[in-house]
């Protein structure tokens, strides 16, 4: 399994990546996606709505059943993957890239010191 | 104890031993922590009956009810008499359909699957819609989702629903919105149809969506193409509630930009078996797929390369959901939807374009002839389908009307009346392909020997 250094987690299985001072890229990792199996729809939020950490803002739907995802921090959506709408399988073949969800301009950069880092994500993981 | 109840499972012994077993000696001796007021009484029902005694007595109950074999009935309003063929019946019977039941472990019925693909499909070209599920309990109850739908989607909190829509469709609407945050508002009409004017002044920004019915309760089409303009105008969803059977020969909701398609598919192969069991249909665009409550089968291929049925969309479920459901429809009317594709697919294109005709031409027929007597009028001068509204001069009764016809083997139309109390000595007449020119005629005749 593979877990990015150079990305912040959530224990709702988000990843997150900062872009700039108060930008985060936002998709789902490695081991959320293979837990969910092949991934067939994502409805991704609208652009300009604002979200709360930790609040549900994407539906993904596997071949198993339909998931929440959740913001890991508050702000705005400013753009979303639209590859997605076609191509639901980004998600599962390249979830760190091509497979991300939102970006998020940012209400509290502070926030993401709440976040995991990729040892503690990778031990959640594994502790489960 | 009863001295003998033949279908209880549990022999006189049986219940013996397993009370022996437990260490009581009666029945009555598990219930003493109950104080005794609260214990049932004695229940004053008669002795049994054997099998033959009680198929006669409810064959002697049951010939007490009117029904379409003795007698020749006018009556529409929402439940339509329509010629069945008897392939129906014959392959709905079968012991490996006959379940209302849509399947919990979908994947091992490969013929139910199929019978649900199948009838998405069928309904999919009457409807030119690009999706349609599984079935719904009713055209109601679907009416009632299409404005949740919309209400989810759009963010919105207005419906609109226009006073021509099916009166008891629109109570249904009402018990299921009475406890959300939504304002429901109707659109008055005129002569017979919902009020482009008076929707243009209750329409905005903040409307989900606008319900019509067409044909509407009193059988007359709508102006769709104003209605939807409108509509779409002020971002909302245009849901139009449809006679299935209407649409051989009338245009589709699809073909007029529908957003949702509901109705009731009764008319369609089944029976008006005192007004039910009903079942009903609910199509989207495809934009609003996921969005749909209930369940759709798709055509994929196994293993083998065989092809093969499932179920493709299901996960927005309560079960598999809960809280987030889009819809608390989880299971559809499997029975009746069946009956349903096997009447398309026995009608087939050719078949539905025919049997609109004939409803056409014979509700015509029938509407020229009654009108051609003193005192009876039309009530509403629009185009319609198989049903529609006449006036009767007020020195005669609906009531007694409808008594008098009853009297010579007919059951008349609705007296109006009872859902609009201000559409005074109206009666709403349908004529389907199962009247003949003799029996209208015949109606018409016992009508002029009344007034």
């Amino acid at each position: 399994m593979d877990f990015p250094e150079d990305l912040f987690y959530t224990k709702s299985h988000e990843w997150v990546k900062k872009e700039g001072n108060n930008k985060v890229r936002v998709g789902i990792t490695s081991h959320a996606q293979s837990e969910l199996g092949d991934v067939v729809y994502v409805e991704l939020p609208d652009l300009d709505k604002v979200v709360k950490a930790g609040g549900a803002c994407t539906v993904v739907e596997s071949v198993k059943a339909a998931y929440d995802i959740y913001s890991p921090v508050s702000g705005k959506v400013i753009e979303t993957n639209n590859d997605l709408e076609n191509n639901p399988q980004l998600v599962n073949e390249d979830p760190y890239g091509k497979g991300w969800f939102f970006i998020i301009e940012m209400e509290d950069p502070q926030e993401l010191t709440k976040l995991l880092s990729n040892k503690d994500y990778e031990e959640l993981c594994q502790t489960k | 104890m009863p001295d003998k109840i033949n279908y209880t499972p549990n022999t006189e012994s049986d219940i013996k031993l397993m009370l022996k077993e437990i260490g009581v000696n009666s029945i009555e001796d598990l219930l003493v922590d109950i104080p005794e007021e609260l214990l049932c009484k004695q229940i004053n029902i008669p002795s049994g009956m054997s099998e033959m005694e009680l198929k006669h007595s409810l064959k002697s109950l049951s010939d007490k009810n009117a029904n379409l074999n003795k007698y020749t009935s006018y009556l529409g309003a929402g439940a339509y008499e329509h010629f069945i063929p008897s392939v129906v019946d014959h392959l709905s019977n079968r012991g490996e359909f006959y379940t209302c039941y849509t399947p919990y472990q979908p994947e091992v019925s490969q013929g139910t699957l199929q019978g649900i693909y199948e009838f998405q499909s069928m309904m999919c070209e009457l409807l030119a819609m690009d999706v349609v599920n599984a079935s719904m309990y009713d055209g109601a109850s679907a009416l009632a989702e299409a404005a949740v739908l919309a209400i989810r989607h759009k963010q919105k909190k207005n419906v609109l629903v226009s006073k021509a829509v099916h009166p008891e469709y629109r109570e249904v609407l009402s018990t299921y919105l009475q406890e959300l945050d939504v304002k429901l508002v109707e659109i008055e009409m005129e002569d017979g149809i919902t009020s482009v004017s008076d929707l243009k002044s209750r329409i905005d920004n903040n409307t989900a969506c606008v319900l019509i019915q067409t044909p509407n309760f009193f059988g007359c089409l709508e102006e769709t193409e104003e209605l939807i303009e409108l509509t779409h105008k002020n971002e909302a969803l245009f849901v139009a509630c449809v006679n299935p059977m209407s649409l051989g020969i009338i245009k589709p909701p699809g073909e007029y930009g529908a957003d949702v398609a509901v109705g009731d598919i009764q008319a369609l192969g089944n029976y008006i078996n005192y007004g039910g069991p009903h079942a009903g249909f609910f199509a989207v665009s495809k934009e609003l797929m996921r969005k749909m409550p209930g369940r759709l089968a798709g055509a994929t291929t196994d293993t083998k390369g065989r092809r093969a049925f499932t179920l493709t969309l299901q996960t927005r479920e309560q079960h598999i959901r809960r809280g987030k459901a889009t819809s608390n429809i989880c299971t559809n009317q499997q029975l009746l939807a069946l009956r349903t594709c096997i009447y398309l697919s026995t009608l087939g294109k050719a078949g539905m374009i025919d049997i609109g005709n004939l409803n056409i031409h014979k509700s015509h027929y029938a509407i020229d002839r009654i009108c051609e007597l003193d005192g009876i009028d039309p009530l509403f001068d629009k185009p319609f389908f198989n049903e529609f509204a006449i006036k009767i001069s007020d020195n005669y009764k609906i009531e007694e009307i409808n008594r008098r016809l009853f009297e010579s083997g007919i059951i008349g139309g609705l007296d109006i009346s009872h859902f609009y109390p201000d559409i005074n000595n109206a009666m709403l007449l349908c004529v389907t392909e199962t009247k003949t020119k003799e029996d209208i005629d015949e109606l018409v005749s016992a009508v002029s020997n009344i007034i």
